[in-house]
């Protein structure tokens, strides 16, 4: 979907701020947030691409002002509430207040090393042959997607060039709606910098996405 | 956010609002069995002590003393990195991008926060903010301004847009007057944002 989320090459956004010293958290809530988190998905059994969509699929003015881990906060509530893992009247009163819906597995602290040592490649067999090659042109479809899609705005419509073959791997657009991992082929694609902004572009300036088959044409 | 004012004082920053908000949620979760507290704190505790930049400036370290690794870091970088123990969550597909003389990398995610966390643990602030996610892929020469520092003119930029599960890591250039330095000793120039491309490791002078 085209959201605020979906930032390259907007203008408002002002200088970056880096901060010396940063801790990892910045408030226990955060702590919280991240581990409980991190936690939900073996109960919850959502994907990330479900969790991406469900952080992202909100109003711009929401999403902006909202921090990191607020967004996280409110995409989790979104994916419990869409299960009935939780109900909006047990987080008005801060405890359960309905009867608990089985779930298949919960993350106990021996299984915590495993989880994360597992992570979650998206690498899968391929089915059939790649269309493109490394050197080949290819064009960035011109799609506006209303559900989840991982090519951002900033390449849609430009030229770019195969440069690395990374395999099939599962396919956000289908995966992030339930419809399956529906595994595609996956490219790094390299556009020089005045395709992407014009004249105005630092002339040394590549970017590369990366971007599975179906959102790429020959160009 | 708005429709649990009557819950608390009016005086209450919505950050304290958020604090409450954590905490329902966290009591509802393990009082319905979801959660387990012990496995947060061990969650916690791994982001905090355990996985960080440290991991990354290692592989960086060993790249930079080994001819041999660094050929095998570049040719396929996650099981380079497995073999020094870093492997998992967010870092299942990693490529390891070379910085040279005439070529500067940077790593970006523009959707997001996408970010190699088995070698730089989670992501900073400015990482996942608006200004980076924007500025990085059209104006990268200036966010390096913002970072203090200038690029030489005739540096190439390449920025990668982290938009799959394939995660980034930047191997900078080995600074100058390091010949002969162990890998733990070089491991202590290699910074966080030298191995995202914002930022260029320490000079020897700098860690003495």
């Amino acid at each position: 979907m085209d959201g605020a989320h979906d930032m390259g090459g907007v203008a408002w956004s002002g200088p970056v701020q880096p901060e010396p010293n940063e801790p990892v958290f910045h408030a226990e809530w955060e702590r919280r947030a991240f581990a409980i988190t991190l936690a939900m998905g073996m109960p919850g059994g959502w994907n990330i691409d479900m969790s991406r969509f469900a952080r992202e699929d909100r109003p711009p003015s929401d999403y902006l002002s909202k921090s990191y881990y607020q967004i996280w906060l409110a995409g989790l509530e979104r994916l419990m509430l869409e299960r009935g893992l939780i109900a909006s009247d047990e987080i008005e009163a801060g405890k359960p207040l309905h009867p608990t819906k089985p779930v298949a597995k919960t993350l106990t602290p021996d299984g915590v090393a495993g989880m994360l040592h597992r992570g979650g490649p998206t690498e899968r067999d391929a089915r059939s042959p790649a269309l493109f090659a490394a050197g080949d042109r290819v064009r960035a479809k011109m799609i506006h997607p209303l559900t989840h899609t991982r090519l951002p705005r900033y390449v849609r419509g430009h030229i770019g060039i195969i440069e690395r073959v990374l395999g099939c791997h599962v396919f956000p657009d289908s995966n992030a709606t339930g419809a399956g991992e529906n595994p595609q082929w996956l490219y790094t694609v390299t556009f020089d910098g005045g395709e992407l902004w014009g004249e105005a572009s630092d002339p040394g300036l590549k970017v590369s996405v990366d971007a599975w088959e179906p959102y790429l044409e020959r160009a | 956010m708005t429709d649990h004012h009557h819950h608390h004082d009016h005086d209450h920053s919505e950050l304290s609002e958020t604090e409450l908000r954590v905490r329902a949620l966290e009591t509802i979760l393990t009082e319905k069995g979801y959660v387990d507290p012990a496995a947060l704190d061990l969650l916690i505790e791994t982001y905090e002590t355990k996985v960080g930049p440290r991991n990354g400036a290692r592989v960086v370290a060993r790249a930079w003393a080994d001819p041999a690794y660094r050929a095998r870091l570049l040719k396929d970088a996650t099981p380079a990195i497995s073999e020094l123990g870093y492997a998992g969550r967010q870092g299942e597909h990693i490529v390891a991008v070379e910085n040279t003389p005439t070529l500067h990398n940077m790593v970006v995610c523009t959707l997001c926060s996408c970010y190699p966390w088995p070698v730089l643990g989670l992501p900073p602030v400015w990482y996942k903010s608006a200004p980076y996610r924007s500025k990085a892929v059209k104006d990268p020469r200036g966010v390096l301004l913002d970072f203090g520092f200038e690029l030489p003119e005739g540096t190439n930029i390449r920025v990668w847009d982290s938009t799959a599960e394939i995660r980034y890591l930047v191997l900078p250039m080995r600074p100058a007057g390091t010949d002969g330095w162990s890998e733990e000793r070089l491991a202590d120039l290699v910074t966080r944002d030298s191995m995202i491309g914002t930022g260029l490791p320490k000079q020897p002078h700098e860690v003495a």
